[in-house]
């Protein structure tokens, strides 16, 4: 990757932070809180966007983002009310922000029609129209393919340019301060910018440059004259010098504007530009000051007084609407400290890798922390001698250490969490149903391991919720619920694990039908008889799926098993709690890392393995007569009435050839992914621990019964079994013992 | 920076050499990360014989390779000298279990000689050349093919 590439994967790690500024920022304004920083937080997500799309050439993104950004200056300058219909559109407005950087990133193609229907959208709300006829605007997003009768409305970027549509000469004069070069800005970056804009003729004035010895190396000496033939209008070539705006001198000048008016304007216009950068209105008050008197009269009109008062300056219908305007950049001053006050957080950005490699090498400290602590014990020190003591604090502080690496990994799962408001606002749409999601505890912690593997489970629950749980706004209203169904995604931490709840207040399970279809299919006998509960989790049974026809929302083709068997394989639960009426509840619960496993080491055949605590129902030493011989090799173990399979661990894993007989050795009993319960000899059993787990694959290859690695006290590496691999292994005995390797020589 | 004496030397490279029974074989110098002792592997269920198990090196798992299995010769009982090359192949860490580490040759290219028809398949396919010096005769190992199933298992 060369260095530009580098960069540009920074900026879209931005763009990444900043969609999701932009979410919430949304979300926050959707739920009432509309005040000044917020509203500002989501411009500012846009324009961040955009200017970083710029700077990589991202035309169609830069394009998209311009509109959005115009839609949230009229917001931000008070002009248009962000009413919670328009912050409906803002958040699709945003899914469809988030579908261009994605396209933009991949270098694929946007949804052109979803995203020329939110154009038009956008540009009818910033003209104001969409408030009078929003079922028009909204019409068009709803179905894609329907939309290009709005297309003309499109393509044309001018409309804060109402009359002067025809491409104008502007002189750009453009003095760069020191203070511009210090911020490390480029003006060179800012001439290709305005070049974005229309055709560009500039000149280097450099006379300012001293003799040599009187040369400040830090010192600023040119400026550009620049010749900008565009249909943009001044907010526009402003835009390009926001950043850098205070520390450079900055002259835009229209050609062929009345010369002897210009100079009382330009200086009102610069101070109201400077104010409001998104003023659309400047220029004219030369050309069509008619106009103009009624957009502002609109929006001063429109304008919430309490929140934007000098928006309201401009009402008494003064004809030159830039002179009006000084009053607004007397008052907003307060606007961009506002926005200063805000301390970004301090982050750092660091490879994953580094951490991993970090958190090996902190795992290898604790295991020669412990073997020094056995050879120290070994010479027979006593636990009050120097060294002891000095051991014990080594202990302490290696296990600080441990814990703070392992907090490094740990992230919110906001980052998961933050994907779901949109799946919510699609799949409502899609089954035509009204949902509102509530999120709670997405500051709550966890390791990247785990993260990375929650939104699965955590988008089917929510298709689940809304598709099968929440009933049609009929029907809600019949039931005397609100239109408007709740659902609720929560995580939370209890006892050394996370939890995540998705809850809606739905129908519930229709118990009756559940049943039916269990019996149906042959999950169950016709004549058995389960309680609610057990109904309940028939769902999670393989081959069930309620949907009487796979609806492509909540199917993808899978059921409630593929999830339940996902998380199972992270060493999680999922468990479902429903009242008929009031709506279901599903609850997943999760080991906090999927570094770190909780394990009983196990002696078998001289090796010492390490079988997951999760998947252990008892342990046990049997009596003689517990055991019965089935077949010539097979053994089953009578546990209260029913009998298990019994597997040697040693034999399925071709340790040893002869099973050891199970009452000189330990069973544990073990209960499988799919419910199914057998029992695991061993040798003995030597304690329950704590174990980072190690992968095999990483230098190796997976291997058939092993799950993973991990490495004891001793140094040693130990082999974590796979205990559902297990079975599959016992269940094909005529396996061969070298499977792949020689069949290729 | 680059002196010309690099330059001049470029088509030099270094191979470790190490013996395995009567025979020495060697490795490029690049590939290898470090030279351990022998220390007692954890064996893998279900691998072929010539994979003697895992090892903690430093928090990972390391895959140890009997190389005089691999190659069909006769296994030498471990002893104080037996040590495990660990080698880098494609992103993988391997060590290999030879009896003693012999040398460090520097070669150039044009004393590698091509293996004559008369090994038998398995040691052609692991062997890249043959490599006169000293009148002794070294075979560079093939890493890349030492490990068929992996390649298998990619594909």
């Amino acid at each position: 990757m060369d260095e530009f590439e580098e960069i540009k994967a920074t900026f879209f790690q931005e763009c990444d932070e900043l969609l999701a500024d932009l979410e919430s920022g949304l979300l926050a304004m959707e739920s009432g809180g509309r005040d000044p920083e917020t509203v500002n937080a989501v411009f500012r997500a846009v324009h961040s966007v955009k200017g970083g799309a710029g700077a990589f050439g991202l035309e169609p993104l830069v394009r998209y983002a311009h509109v959005f950004e115009t839609l949230m200056d009229e917001i931000r300058a008070g002009r248009i009310e962000a009413e919670t219909d328009l912050v409906r559109v803002l958040l699709r407005a945003a899914d469809v922000l988030a579908d261009h950087v994605s396209a933009a990133r991949t270098n694929g193609q946007a949804d052109d029609a979803a995203s020329a229907a939110m154009v038009a959208e956008l540009e009818a709300w910033t003209r104001g129209e969409a408030a009078a006829t929003p079922a028009e605007a909204v019409a068009p997003a709803a179905d894609d393919e329907d939309d290009f009768g709005f297309k003309p409305a499109a393509v044309s970027f001018d409309f804060d340019t109402p009359a002067p549509a025809a491409a104008a000469t502007w002189r750009v004069t453009f003095t760069p301060s020191p203070a511009l070069y210090a911020k490390a800005n480029e003006p060179g970056l800012l001439l290709r910018e305005l070049a974005r804009l229309g055709t560009v003729t500039a000149e280097l004035d450099d006379h300012q440059i001293p003799p040599l010895d009187a040369l400040d190396p830090e010192g600023a000496y040119l400026t550009w004259h620049v010749t900008l033939a565009t249909a943009a209008d001044e907010t526009a070539i402003r835009e390009v010098f926001e950043f850098v705006d205070g520390d450079c001198d900055l002259h835009i000048e229209r050609e062929g504007a009345a010369s002897s008016s210009c100079d009382v304007d330009i200086s009102a216009l610069l101070a109201a530009a400077q104010a409001a950068p998104g003023e659309p209105a400047l220029p004219q008050a030369v050309t069509a000051p008619d106009d103009i008197d009624i957009s502002a009269l609109l929006a001063a009109a429109k304008a919430d007084v309490a929140q934007d008062p000098p928006a309201a300056s401009p009402a008494p219908a003064a004809p030159p609407i830039a002179r009006a305007d000084p009053a607004a950049a007397k008052a907003a001053p307060a606007r961009p400290a506002a926005s200063e006050s805000q301390v970004p957080q301090s982050t750092i950005r660091v490879d994953p890798e580094r951490i991993d490699r970090l958190i090996d090498l902190v795992g290898e400290l604790v295991i020669n922390q412990a073997m020094l602590a056995q050879r120290v014990a070994a010479h027979g020190f006593a636990p009050s001698s120097d060294i002891s003591m000095g051991l014990d604090e080594l202990e302490q502080l290696t296990r600080a250490i441990q814990d703070g690496v392992m907090a490094i990994r740990a992230q919110p799962v906001k980052s998961v969490f933050q994907r779901m408001p949109r799946l919510v606002r699609e799949v409502a749409s899609q089954t035509r149903k009204q949902a509102r999601l509530i999120m709670e505890g997405e500051g709550t912690e966890v390791d990247k391991t785990v993260i990375e593997r929650l939104s699965d489970p955590i988008t089917h629950m929510l298709r689940n919720a809304l598709d099968h749980g929440l009933e049609s706004p009929e029907e809600r209203i019949a039931a005397g619920k609100a239109a408007e169904g709740t659902v609720r995604l929560a995580a939370l931490h209890r006892s050394g694990r996370i939890v995540i709840e998705v809850q809606d207040d739905g129908a519930g399970i229709n118990r009756p039908r559940v049943r039916q279809i269990a019996i149906d299919k042959g999950l169950i006998a016709p004549d058995a008889t389960l309680t609610d509960d057990e109904t309940d989790n028939l769902i999670f049974l393989p081959g069930f799926s309620t949907a009487s026809q796979v609806s492509d929302i909540s199917g993808r083709g899978v059921g409630m098993d593929v999830v339940r068997r996902s998380v199972q394989a992270l060493g999680g639960r999922i468990s479902i709690a429903s009242r008929p009426g009031e709506g279901s509840t599903f609850t997943l619960s999760l080991p906090l890392t999927l570094a770190v496993l909780d394990g009983m080491v196990v002696d078998v055949a001289g090796q010492t393995l390490v079988v997951p605590l999760t998947a252990i129902v008892e342990s046990l030493r049997p009596k003689t007569g517990e055991v019965r011989a089935l077949g010539p090799q097979g053994a089953v173990l009578a546990v209260r009435d029913t009998f298990v399979r019994l597997i040697d661990i040693g034999c399925a894993l071709g340790f040893r050839d002869t099973a050891i007989r199970p009452d000189e050795g330990v069973v544990l009993l073990i209960e499988s992914e799919d419910g199914s319960r057998f029992a695991l000899v061993a040798d003995a059993i030597q304690g329950q621990r704590q174990v980072v787990i190690k992968s095999l694959e990483a230098n190796y290859r997976q291997v058939d019964g092993i799950a993973a690695a991990t490495i004891l006290g001793d140094g040693r590496v130990a082999l974590i079994i796979d205990v559902d691999a297990l079975v599959a292994v016992r269940r094909e005995p005529s396996r061969s013992p070298e499977p792949l390797s020689f069949a290729a020589e | 920076m680059s002196e010309p004496l690099t330059h001049t030397t470029s088509d030099r490279r270094e191979l470790i050499a190490f013996c395995i029974g009567e025979q020495e074989y060697a490795v490029d110098i690049m590939s290898v990360r470090e030279i351990r002792g022998w220390s007692p592997a954890t064996p893998l269920p279900q691998t072929p014989d010539y994979m003697r198990g895992v090892i903690n090196l430093r928090g990972a798992v390391l895959p140890i390779m009997d190389l005089a299995a691999r190659l069909g010769l006769p296994v030498n009982e471990l002893s104080a000298r037996s040590v495990i090359i660990v080698v880098k192949v494609g992103e993988r860490l391997i060590g290999l279990l030879v009896d003693a580490v012999s040398d460090i040759l520097s070669i150039t290219e044009d004393l590698v000689q091509p293996t004559p028809d008369v090994a038998c398949d398995r040691v052609r396919s692991f062997v890249k050349g043959l490599i006169s010096m000293d009148g002794r005769m070294i075979s560079e190992i093939a890493l890349e093919r030492l490990l068929p199933e992996l390649e298998t298992l990619a594909a």
